[in-house]
This record gives C-alpha cells, sequence and structure tokens, in this order.
C-alpha cells in the first residue's frame, strides 16, 4: 500500500538521521544508565524489593527516556521548513505521523534493549527468562507511547515551551499504559505464570494501542494543517 | 440577556445553596458512624458529578468545533474544562480532608481519588496547552484535539485504576445501592445540593465563555491595528 | 481555457480577525500569475492555503478540481517557500532520493540522480547539505521543488536571496516549466522579475483581491502602476 511505504519512507529518514548523528540515542541512553543509578541510592534495593519496584523503574526509565526521543521527532522537521514541504507533497497526515511513530518505536526499544541489560547488571534481575513474553510487552507498550510520542510531537511542535509541554500533555495520558506494562513486567520478572490478572493487563495493553492508534489516524490532519 | 440569564442563575443557586447549608448544618443531625464530617458529602460528590460530566461535555463540544469550526463552541469548550478542573480539585481537597479525618491519613492512593487527579492533570495539561498558543483559530484545532485524547483516555484511565486499586467505600446513592446505606433525607439534600453545584457552574461557564469570546474579539482588533 | 486553480468567496480567519476576505480568482492552466501585495497583505497565506498548509474557514478552494488538501492535488504541486526545505544531516542525494520516493516516482534514484547533475551538484552528491554553501543550498531546492515535474508551482517570494547563477537557474526551470504547459504562481517583492515571465497579475492588498488582469506592457514599464491605481494607500 502506498501510503505505508510513504510511512517506511519517513521512518527510515529520520533513523538515517539519528544514526548519523546520535543525538536522540545518546542522550536517551545516558538518561536512562543516570536514572538506573539514582534508583539505586534512593531506595538501596535488596533482592525481594527488586522484584516488587523492578517493573515500575523500568517502565519509568523507559517513559522518561522516551520524551528525549519524541521531543527530537518532529523538532527535527523544523530547520529549513522542512514540515511545510512534508505537508504539501504527496503524503497524507496520517501516514506521516505513522512514519514517525515507527521511527520512535525503533528508537525507544534500542534504549530499552540498553536500559533492560543494564538494569540486570546494577539490580542482579534475570529478565531473560521468559524472552518472548517480555519482547511481545515492550513492543506493545512502547508503540502505545511511540504513536502517542508522535501525536503529541506533532501537536506541540510550533509551540514555544514545547520540551516542557510534551511530558505535562503525555504522561498523565499514558498512565493505563504504564499500569499494564509495569504488572506484566513484575510478574516475568518473578518468573511467575501469567494469570488473568495479567493478561486483563495485556488487553489493557491492546485496546490502548488500537484506540490511540486509530484516534491518531483519524485526528492527524487536524493536529498538522493548522 | 445573557447577562439576566447568568445574574438569574446565580441568584437561583445561591438561594438553593443558603436552604441546603441550613439543612445541611443546622437540620440533618451527625451521622452515626462519621460524625460530622460526613456533611462534606454533599460537597465532595456533586462536585465529583460535576466534573466528570464537564469533561464528557466538553468532549462533546470539541467534536462540533471540529466538524463545524464555529469558534463559539471552542470558547465553551475551554470554560466548560475550566470549571470542570476547578470542581474536580474540589472533589479531590475535600475527599482529602475526610480521609484525614475518618482515616487519619491525607492523601490514600484508592481507585477514586487517584483516578481524578490523573483527570485533572489531564485537563491542566489542556488549559497549560491552551495559554501556549497564541493565534485563536490553531489554539482552538489543537486543544480540540487534545480533549477528544483526554476524554477518550479518562475511560481508560478509570477502569485501569479501578483494576488496579479499591478502597474507597462503597457507592451510596439509592440509584447505584438500591436503597439502605443512606438516610433518605441525607440522600435528598445530597441531590438538592448537586443541583446547586450545577447552578453554580453553569452560571461560571457562562461568564467564563464571555470572557473568551471579548479575549478574542481584543485579539482581532490587535491584529487589525497591526496589518495597517 | 481550463482552469488550474479556483478560489471562489475565499475567507481565511485568525480568530475573528479575516486575514483573507471574500477572495475569488481564477487562474488558467499554462498561465503565470504573479501575486502583488505589500507585506502582510495575504500573499503567503494565500499561496499556503493552496499548497495545503493552511485551512481555511468559508469558501471553496480547487486545484485541478480537487481539494489542495487531496493527494492527488499535492502530487502535482510544487511549493517553495522562505525555507529551502532539505535535511542539513542527509546528503543531497539521499535529500532528493527521499522526495521522489514520497512523490512516488517510479525510480527515486534515477530522477534524484538526475536532477543532481541538472542544477550541477553531482559531484557533491554525498556530501552533507550542512556543508553546503548558500548557493548550493538554493540549487538543491530548485531540484526539490522541479524533481517530479509538478504541473503547478507555488512559489513564494523565489527570487529573494537568491544568487545570480540560482535565479539564472530557476528563469530556466520556469520557461521550461511553462513551455509544458505547467501553472505557475508567484508571490513577489521583485516585481521587474515576476512581471516579466507573468501572464496574469493579481494584487492583494488587506487580505482582498484589489485587481486581477492580464499583464499588460505598461505594467512591464511601471510596476509601481497598479499599486497606485488600484490600492488606498497608494492612491494617498
Amino acid at each position: 500500500m502506498r501510503s505505508l511505504a510513504q510511512a517506511f519512507s519517513v521512518a527510515k529518514k529520520d533513523l538515517a538521521i539519528e544514526l548519523r548523528t546520535k543525538e536522540s540515542l545518546n542522550a536517551a541512553g545516558a538518561f536512562a544508565v543516570v536514572i538506573l543509578l539514582l534508583f539505586s541510592f534512593a531506595f538501596d534495593p535488596d533482592a525481594n524489593a527488586t522484584r516488587e519496584l523492578g517493573g515500575g523503574l523500568l517502565w519509568l526509565v523507559f517513559a522518561f527516556a522516551g520524551a528525549l526521543v519524541f521531543n527530537r521527532s518532529f523538532a527535527r522537521e523544523l530547520p529549513n521548513e522542512c514540515l511545510d514541504t512534508l505537508l504539501s507533497s504527496a503524503i497524507s497526515g496520517a501516514s506521516l505521523l505513522l512514519g514517525k511513530a515507527l521511527a520512535n518505536l525503533a528508537l525507544l526499544i534500542a534504549v530499552e534493549l540498553v536500559s533492560i541489560v543494564v538494569f540486570g547488571i546494577f539490580y542482579n534481575v534475570r529478565w531473560w527468562l521468559r524472552p518472548f513474553e517480555l519482547a511481545a510487552v515492550c513492543v506493545l507498550a512502547t508503540w502505545g507511547i511511540a504513536i502517542v510520542g508522535a501525536v503529541f510531537g506533532a501537536l506541540t511542535v510550533n509551540l514555544r515551551l514545547r520540551e516542557l509541554m510534551l511530558p505535562v500533555i503525555i504522561y498523565p495520558l499514558l498512565i493505563p499504559l504504564l499500569i499494564a506494562a509495569i504488572e506484566i513486567t513484575n510478574a516475568l520478572f518473578s518468573n511467575q505464570p501469567l494469570s488473568a490478572y495479567e493478561l486483563l493487563w495485556g488487553r489493557v495493553l491492546a485496546v490502548f494501542d488500537i484506540v490511540f492508534t486509530v484516534l491518531a489516524m483519524a485526528l492527524a490532519e487536524t493536529i498538522l494543517v493548522n | 440577556m445573557r447577562e439576566k440569564l447568568v445574574i438569574g442563575l446565580a441568584v437561583a443557586a445561591g438561594l438553593l445553596l443558603a436552604y441546603n447549608l441550613y439543612h445541611i448544618f443546622l437540620v440533618l443531625p451527625d451521622e452515626a458512624l462519621q460524625g460530622a464530617i460526613y456533611r462534606i458529602i454533599f460537597f465532595h460528590v456533586p462536585a465529583a458529578i460535576t466534573g466528570m460530566t464537564g469533561y464528557f461535555v466538553a468532549l462533546l463540544l470539541s467534536v462540533a468545533y471540529l466538524s463545524f469550526g464555529n469558534l463559539r463552541y471552542d470558547s465553551l469548550a475551554a470554560s466548560v474544562v475550566e470549571v470542570s478542573v476547578v470542581f474536580s480539585m474540589v472533589n479531590i481537597v475535600t475527599g482529602s480532608i475526610w480521609a484525614r479525618i475518618i482515616w487519619g491519613i491525607w492523601w490514600t492512593w484508592d481507585y477514586r481519588l487517584t483516578s481524578a487527579l490523573v483527570c485533572v492533570l489531564i485537563f491542566s495539561g489542556y488549559l497549560m496547552l491552551r495559554r501556549a498558543i497564541d493565534e485563536p483559530t490553531q489554539r482552538a484545532r489543537l486543544s480540540a484535539a487534545l480533549c477528544v485524547f483526554g476524554c477518550i483516555d479518562v475511560v481508560i484511565v478509570w477502569k485501569s485504576i479501578e483494576w488496579f486499586r479499591t478502597q474507597h467505600p462503597g457507592p451510596v446513592l439509592s440509584i447505584r445501592t438500591g436503597g439502605g446505606h443512606i438516610d433518605p433525607a441525607m440522600e435528598r439534600l445530597l441531590y438538592l445540593n448537586f443541583v446547586a453545584i450545577l447552578m453554580i457552574a453553569v452560571a461560571l461557564v457562562l461568564i467564563r465563555t464571555r470572557q473568551e469570546a471579548t479575549a478574542r474579539e481584543i485579539d482581532s482588533l490587535r491584529r487589525m491595528a497591526n496589518a495597517v | 481555457m481550463p482552469r488550474a486553480i479556483e478560489l471562489e468567496q475565499l475567507w481565511k480567519f485568525y480568530g475573528d480577525y479575516a486575514a483573507l476576505r471574500d477572495l475569488t480568482l481564477h487562474i488558467a492552466e499554462g498561465s503565470c500569475c504573479a501575486l502583488l501585495g505589500r507585506n502582510g497583505a495575504g500573499k503567503t497565506t494565500l499561496l499556503r492555503i493552496l499548497a495545503g498548509l493552511s485551512p481555511y474557514q468559508r469558501g471553496v478552494v480547487r486545484v485541478f478540481g480537487l481539494s489542495p488538501r487531496s493527494e492527488k492535488a499535492r502530487r502535482q504541486v510544487g511549493f517553495l517557500g522562505h525555507g529551502i526545505g532539505v535535511y542539513e544531516d542527509l546528503s543531497a542525494g539521499e535529500n532528493l532520493n527521499f522526495f521522489a520516493r514520497i512523490a512516488g516516482l517510479p525510480a527515486p534514484r534515477a530522477v534524484a540522480a538526475a536532477w543532481l547533475e541538472r542544477v550541477g551538484l553531482a559531484r557533491v552528491a554525498s556530501m552533507p547539505v550542512r556543508q553546503f554553501s548558500r548557493g548550493m543550498r538554493q540549487r538543491l531546492a530548485l531540484a526539490r521543488t522541479f524533481l517530479h515535474s509538478p504541473n503547478i508551482l507555488l512559489l513564494d517570494e523565489p527570487f529573494t536571496a537568491l544568487d545570480d547563477r540560482a535565479i539564472a537557474m530557476l528563469s530556466e526551470l520556469l520557461t521550461e516549466a511553462r513551455a509544458r504547459g505547467a501553472t505557475l504562481v508567484l508571490s513577489t517583492h521583485q516585481i521587474r522579475e515576476a512581471l516579466a515571465i507573468a501572464s496574469h497579475v493579481a494584487l492583494i492588498e488587506n487580505g482582498r483581491l484589489r485587481y486581477t488582469g492580464e499583464r499588460t506592457a505598461e505594467m512591464l514599464d511601471d510596476p509601481a502602476l497598479l499599486y497606485r491605481l488600484h490600492t488606498e494607500l497608494g492612491a494617498a
């Protein structure tokens, strides 16, 4: 489908620029490691505490580091009026938003991989016990963060105080998704079988992703052309 | 005409509120288990309902703006959100005071308080966004989009946090429990105060909408002056 | 002659302030319309609406009979605004490649390479734009605008800030575009260059269309003529 191909072109272009400059990746990666370190001073967790707090800690790290990634997402279209050029070209608002979200997803997952490894080392957590389920949760939850980040990155792109507004708007909206990801991740780290409770949260993740992706595609033109 | 409506509404609300306050504080006895503090429910619950209803009214208004483009819908939506946030905060503060007296703690992470707080945060973000945009049409469009996302998220937030924690007292209104949890005299007063608070809310919305319309007029005059 | 661009009673508002008022304008296919007017008159606003970058509140805007936001319309439009519209961190080749793919061209790499050759940037194809001189950026911007052979060109003050080489290149490209039947709309302060290639003029003041018609020889001789005849401030 042409729209999908265009979305992938946009995503590839963003990733090409990011891999060349590595601005977001370095900043987000460094930030994630620093937070993980700071938490060790704040909580000084033992094995039990880590099991209870681990999921929460990790997902907060992902959310905060993520802000650095999607802040840049639309901001990098501002110099030279590239955003205008894109909007006046043959790509629909929805494809543009989708492409940006895909790029966010890839970058966030890269940061998450690094964070999980460092987390495992710092806190002695065996995160590799349930790799497929962990991967599934990460991808599902990160998609939710990526699409919300793309939408509100687009919405705030031309505003002053963009970097302040973006986290303030996004984090309350992401609360259900973060709760879901945290609950499932905690269960996975304790190597417990996934009960009905965790599966409920899995459904919340799926519903969140679907609802917000549909909303994003529907409101893309409204948000981008103003 | 508009002025008279606002004044009429405010006076009626004031009278009803005076009647209610008289009954709440001087006529009704203390509640069996909670003592005097239970009276806070007459403000806590109506404020909560007014706040939540306001958010969904704002959703309808935002969709109306996006569909028809009339800036009056945007002014109304912004006013409704602002008033709803205020009443939600009344809800949270009264809930907190009640919790301090009854449970000895200022805050508890029970699902209704937490969800109410999240809603306040989401719509405070809406108000902050509006302040960050100068151009009225752009402001209307973008805040309408945020309102749609916010309101739909509110539904997901409420259910999620409910599944995550529950410590709040159960429902007391007879329409929800089928009778038996609350004295009928108290319940009647609860509904009466709900009406009073709703009237106050509507009056505030009307005043605020008028302010928005004036601000828009000033903005357009300024643009006209700058264009010459 | 069929109409490439149709505006009927177009109004654009910022809040309650009308930036464009009751604009009715028809631009025939193959013509070249020069949009004249002072700063703040509404020329850029109008071009942005035609390019699908700005919403409008009242009236009808049609580009080849379609809404300016429709993908089919935008595929035929080339827009050159104030910015050069290319990414600093990508190379010239990567930039053109990307825009060619977005435009849906069948052989994007080949088209990109051909255009780099055309604007004299072939030997710096893999250099990041960040290292380009001003003139090189301008030429890359021209390549980006013309590479999908648009049937409508919307140019916002294109002659401003171009060096001689770029102006010559732009004039060449515009002549070529007109020869293949493209429609040009350009807003301008550099009245002389624009009037030289224009077949029609439209004068906008305070968001209103004051005059529209063919470009005559008199206008070419005396560029300020229109302002004197048709604007309130000019008459003073």
